[in-house]
């Protein structure tokens, strides 16, 4: 029964999994960009990374995000679905928004990067971190949607409070260094601006593993 | 406060040796619109059909347990022809009377001794409004109600139920024989029956008890299996049983 739905939904968890690829791949390379120009870690996705790269991977992000919103908008005329398969189509909806933006804010995290001139001003090794666990986070929701797994999309929400900490640390940081004189200003608020992008991804994660949790269980947070 | 309208409790019914519900219980609640679901087979007309008692004549029927219409045994001393006044019912095919719109509307009225013409052209023109009905049938009181179309004649039908003031209206599968317009008119129309009526509908659409009801009970090979609010039953089913037969993965 209902053959053709199951492999409908089944490509649709395939293209889900494959954008989900294409985010951490964009957050992977803004974070490494960033690692190698605040704290000068070289790692070896970076190394020969452009911001034509990244957004290369926006465009590849938007196409995917807008076959999708197709893909769903069919599947719900085409078989106006329930239950489980509703959850789904639903939950992959709001999740593709989610997606494509963490790919806009990686790219834009990676263009303030690209036309920094990177003067330290005492926050890099925090923006770093900030960076690592907003990446991780990610990797988390995609990993929470490709298992079906709540536990991780649950920690991936736990994880936010973290990442807004982080925020609310370096934005402190950063006005007591403006305040003092030790920063450049341009440099100082490039940063701030990069750690709230990293910040909008860090909610975007949490949506999705937020929605994930509506796909599995149905509740709505 | 949500008042039971009907109380279902421990019922159990037979045809002969097949025992076509085990038991049920469920409340109806007063001004709600509660549909039932399930494959063939699976008891939900045949509980529909007892709550006016409509089983009673089947051969070989056999009906315990307890149901109750405002706290009153249905199966007691309750006057059967009352009973049917105050529990109403519209089939799957519509099936009006071969006489003109207004006798089919009148002809309730009538058995229970209005005779009064005012009276009766009142009756006739609030049930048609109250049918949603009234401005296609004015002009056509007299003419015969088998030459309306199938919606058409499936309002009247509904008119004519409501017409007796029924406290009850009892829907089996009511638009299964009309095109997607009628069956979009008797759905609003349902919807707003529901502030007057308490409303039990039988449906083989999923999507039409997703549309109208407030409540959804499925049943499978005559048991009760998951009865809830409609927004839960067809978001996040409890059952697996009821997710299956939802989703079209049963069987």
């Amino acid at each position: 029964m209902k053959i053709k739905l199951d492999q409908e939904l089944e490509e649709l968890n395939q293209e889900m999994i494959s954008l989900g690829i294409l985010c951490e791949k964009a957050i992977s390379i803004s974070t490494d960009v960033l690692r190698q120009r605040t704290v000068g870690t070289r790692t070896s996705a970076e190394t020969n990374i452009t911001k034509d790269d990244i957004s290369d991977l926006d465009i590849r992000i938007e196409r995917k995000e807008r076959a999708i919103e197709g893909k769903c908008i069919k599947l719900l005329m085409q078989h106006q679905p329930v239950a489980r398969d509703l959850r789904l189509i639903s939950a992959a909806l709001k999740m593709v928004t989610d997606m494509k933006r963490i790919g806009i804010q990686a790219g834009n995290i990676a263009e303030i990067i690209d036309s920094n001139p990177g003067r330290e001003i005492g926050i890099e090794d925090c923006i770093s971190d900030m960076a690592d666990s907003t990446r991780k986070m990610v990797t988390g929701s995609i990993d929470a949607f490709v298992k079906k797994d709540a536990e991780i999309a649950r920690q991936v929400i736990k994880t936010d409070d973290e990442i807004d900490n982080y925020f609310v640390g370096i934005k402190n940081k950063i006005v007591d260094c403006l305040k003092d004189g030790s920063a450049d200003g341009e440099h100082a608020i490039d940063m701030l601006m990069v750690s709230k992008y990293l910040e909008r991804i860090g909610d975007h994660a949490e949506n999705i593993a937020g929605w994930i949790l509506y796909s599995i269980e149905g509740t709505v947070r | 406060m949500a008042n039971n309208k009907i109380t279902i409790k421990d019922t159990e019914l037979y045809y002969s040796d097949f025992h076509a519900l085990k038991n049920i219980n469920m409340d109806i609640v007063e001004n709600e619109i509660t549909a039932f679901i399930g494959p063939s087979g699976c008891g939900k007309s045949t509980l529909l059909k007892s709550l006016n008692r409509m089983n009673d004549l089947v051969e070989g029927c056999k009906i315990t347990g307890d149901i109750r219409l405002d706290g009153e045994d249905i199966y007691g001393d309750m006057d059967i022809n009352m009973l049917r006044k105050r529990v109403g019912m519209v089939f799957q095919r519509p099936n009006p009377f071969p006489m003109s719109v207004y006798d089919n509307i009148a002809y309730g009225p009538r058995t229970h001794g209005i005779k009064s013409r005012i009276a009766l052209d009142e009756i006739v023109e609030n049930s048609l409004r109250g049918a949603a009905a009234w401005d296609d049938f004015k002009d056509r009181l007299k003419q015969s109600a088998l030459g309306l179309s199938g919606g058409q004649q499936q309002r009247l039908c509904i008119a004519r139920a409501i017409a007796v003031e029924p406290e009850v209206l009892l829907m089996d599968e009511p638009t299964s024989a009309l095109d997607p317009i009628s069956t979009g008119k008797i759905e609003e129309l349902v919807q707003e029956l529901k502030d007057k009526y308490t409303v039990v509908i039988v449906t083989h659409n999923m999507q039409q008890a997703a549309r109208i009801s407030d409540v959804t009970a499925f049943f499978l090979l005559g048991e009760l299996i998951e009865k809830g609010k409609t927004d839960q039953i067809f978001s996040v089913p409890q059952d697996k049983r009821t997710e299956d037969y939802i989703t079209g993965r049963f069987g």
